[in-house]
């Protein structure tokens, strides 16, 4: 039992990732996919922050005087910044195409938009 | 929102510290946890707030779209004119030391002008996205 | 403060310049706001992104690999950008695709693209520019994610504007099938990091050694291929492109043909070959037969769909699916032909894809739609661009003197060394599938009359012929003098062969 739960945030990323990508494969509103696709990118973000955890290390924030402190891996936080960054525009850039398919279709159904892209 | 008063006055009270705070993670960045991106962050928030609050015809007379794209743009040339200047004084692209004499100050000096573009860029980026959307919505 | 000379300056500080100019002129078109200052700046970039990028061949050529320490922070723990001949070969691709549809663009993305939104499309373009460019000079892994997302996104928003509302649509399912692709590309990576500790691509190469058999380095090839034969639409996760290249405006089709895919192609040869090594990925994987089983289903799939399709551009677009499919089989051949052939159809590719999505952008001009209809006794009304669209087809095809030939010569050779026999006949027999849709435009621009009420039509304006006939002229010339790219292409591949690190 121990053993399956001592990396316990590992099943946390496998379930909000199958959760986020079923949402992207199933879903037929284009913005359902879109906070499914989120939920799949935010945890590959939690795969890598919980990466930088060493057990016993605090915040890498070098204390003058103390040789022997244990600190986190900063590295994988700093790349999910980078990461972050880029999670967000695309959702931002997701959600304006979104706004405009629903302008130009009136819908945000894919299947309809589908529908209407064949009948024109 | 103008007969919500207790929003609109705490949200009066609130922001010039909400601004303020930014720019200390700003500037704090340099010893502590904080930096051009979260400050960046917070900042926009504020202005974000503040067009929620107080609508958003009154936020695009304080902040508009030619000035926010402007120091989106600047924030960005910001950066990698840094780098540009370091690569002309002899160093790598990004590589400050060459900034000043001393590579102590050099480091810092580097660091504060990046993350004060990252901070322009994306305080600017934020606000530009929240405003995309809810002009769109009111027309 | 004593300056250094600025000839050294530009001479050692080429891998950062060859990103950060294109990178730079982005936000610089944004503030211009006037289309023609945002043109200028955009030509200006692109051709010295061009002239940086042969510099750096010529330098490797001279001196080897170049390794270019980022902030100069030593590798592996700062972002090194490491240029050998693979990606130099690649950045003078890209550049010059880059270049040369820059110079095209500017009365095309008049007729396409609303003025008050073009200093924003040149803004787009270069960033996409600037993330193709970053990907093939980088030698750090994480580094390859990032400047993949800066050329995806721009992309998207590249392929939105097109005309028509499809635009839309096809840019949304491309967001998030690329989208899909590069998390998990990213996931890849993290499995790398998690195992090595190091994001440095020589380094993992190293370290990865002790570990390659352990189940997080297998998972991390899984989710990599994966990632990377959706962005570039290997047969069957090819579902977004027939849409997108066919509804983007004819300028961005013509660009992200010949870079997007061409890119994705590079990181996976680097990938296979320069961090996992060739025995790991081959040896001890199915991957190869699944590859090899893929690129030729997927040739033969989307060659028959371009036989019946009935837009040119989509024509085209499905074509390019099937070409994806010589490339990855040229990898898995495994062998210093194959790889050269994947190498060299790359580049090859590249050239006459962007000829004939340029032709298609003249006759977009002229006629305002691109259906088979369309082209009605074209070749004597638009006698040029016809002309160009020919050559380019015929090296579609693989017509001695032209770069396909030699492509497929590669190839086939690669197949008869191995004896695999019915592979080097499949590859003649797919050539046949490119006969029969190219001969089908061809037929219908010069052997069919033009309808009674059709309306006068010109020859595209000469600005956007030269960029085409260069392009087409490249196809020849590279198809008869094939000195330059099969050589390169060999020496890269033996290099890879060999370890991919020196």
């Amino acid at each position: 039992m121990s053993h399956l739960f001592s990396h316990y945030n590992y099943w946390i990323v496998i379930v909000l990732m199958m959760t986020g990508f079923y949402t992207v494969i199933s879903r037929g509103n284009m913005v359902k996919k879109l906070i499914g696709l989120n939920i799949f990118q935010t945890s590959v973000f939690l795969l890598f922050i919980t990466m930088g955890k060493i057990k016993g290390g605090t915040a890498p924030i070098v204390m003058a005087g103390k040789e022997d402190v244990v600190y986190s891996n900063p590295i994988p936080h700093v790349l999910i910044l980078t990461a972050i960054v880029v999670g967000v525009s695309t959702t931002a850039l997701g959600l304006a195409l979104v706004v405009r398919i629903k302008e130009a279709y009136g819908t945000v159904e894919e299947d309809e938009v589908q529908a209407e892209d064949i009948r024109r | 929102m103008r007969e919500h008063s207790i929003v609109r006055v705490v949200s009066k009270i609130l922001l010039p510290y909400i601004l303020l705070f930014a720019l200390y993670v700003q500037l704090h960045g340099d010893y502590g946890p904080g930096g051009g991106f979260q400050a960046g962050v917070i900042f926009g928030a504020g202005c974000i707030l503040y067009a929620l609050v107080f609508g958003v015809n009154k936020a695009r007379r304080v902040a508009p779209s030619s000035v926010v794209s402007s120091i989106m743009a600047i924030g960005l040339m910001l950066y990698a004119g840094v780098g540009v200047v370091c690569l002309f004084k002899g160093g790598n692209f990004l590589d400050y030391n060459v900034l000043r004499h001393d590579p102590h100050h050099a480091q810092e000096l580097g660091v504060a002008l990046i993350e004060l573009g990252v901070g322009m860029t994306v305080a600017a980026v934020m606000f530009t996205i929240f405003m995309t959307y809810a002009e769109r919505a009111k027309k | 403060m004593n300056y250094p000379d600025t000839a050294l300056v530009a001479d050692t500080q080429l891998p950062a310049l060859q990103v950060v100019i294109p990178l730079l002129s982005a936000p610089l078109c944004a503030l211009a706001r006037n289309r023609r200052a945002a043109y200028a700046i955009t030509l200006l970039a692109s051709w010295s992104a061009l002239v940086i990028a042969v510099l750096l061949l010529l330098r490797v050529h001279a001196h080897g690999t170049i390794s270019y320490a980022l902030g100069g922070w030593a590798p592996p723990w700062g972002i090194e950008y490491r240029i050998d001949y693979l990606n130099a070969f690649v950045l003078v691709l890209l550049s010059s695709i880059g270049a040369i549809v820059a110079a095209y663009a500017p009365a095309s993305v008049d007729s396409e693209i609303p003025r008050d939104r073009q200093p924003l499309f040149y803004c787009a373009y270069m960033l996409c520019l600037t993330g193709v460019l970053g990907i093939a000079a980088t030698g750090d892994a994480f580094n390859v994610f990032v400047f993949l997302e800066v050329a995806a996104l721009s992309s998207y928003i590249l392929i939105s504007l097109g005309k028509s509302r499809k635009a839309l649509n096809a840019a949304y399912q491309y967001l998030v099938m690329g989208t899909i692709g590069s998390t998990f590309i990213l996931i890849g990576i993290g499995f790398l990091y998690m195992m090595t500790g190091t994001l440095n691509m020589v380094d993992l190469a190293e370290r990865l050694a002790p570990v390659r058999t352990t189940r997080p380095v297998l998972t991390a090839f899984a989710f990599f291929t994966v990632g990377v034969s959706i962005k570039m639409a290997l047969f069957p996760l090819h579902l977004w492109l027939p849409n997108a290249y066919t509804r983007a405006p004819s300028v961005v089709t013509a660009f992200i043909a010949s870079t997007g895919t061409k890119v994705a192609v590079y990181i996976m040869i680097r990938f296979i070959f320069t961090v996992y090594g060739v025995q790991f990925a081959f040896a001890s994987t199915p991957v190869a037969a699944a590859l090899i089983s893929l690129s030729l289903l997927g040739i033969f799939f989307a060659s028959t769909a371009a036989i019946f399709q009935r837009n040119v551009k989509r024509m085209l677009a499905y074509s390019s699916i099937a070409q994806i499919g010589y490339m990855v089989l040229g990898i898995s051949f495994v062998s210093v032909n194959g790889l050269t052939g994947g190498i060299v159809h790359l580049f090859n590719h590249a050239l006459m894809k962007g000829a004939l999505f340029l032709a298609v952008g003249c006759v977009m001009l002229r006629m305002k739609r691109t259906k088979l209809e369309e082209f009605r006794g074209l070749g004597y009304r638009m006698p040029v661009t016809m002309f160009a669209f020919t050559i380019a087809g015929l090296s579609m095809i693989g017509v001695p003197m032209t770069v396909g030939f030699v492509s497929k010569w590669y190839l086939i050779l690669a197949a008869l060394e191995k004896g695999w026999w019915p592979v080097a006949a499949l590859i003649l027999l797919s050539s046949l599938l490119a006969v029969v849709y190219i001969w089908r435009v061809i037929e219908v621009a010069y052997f069919q009359k033009p309808p009674e009420d059709a309306p006068p039509v010109t020859e595209a304006p000469l600005s956007m012929l030269i960029p085409l006939c260069v392009l087409t002229a490249a196809t020849i010339y590279f198809g008869i003098f094939t000195g330059a790219t099969a050589g390169i292409a060999h020496r890269a591949a033996e290099m890879l062969m060999a370890g991919g690190v020196h």
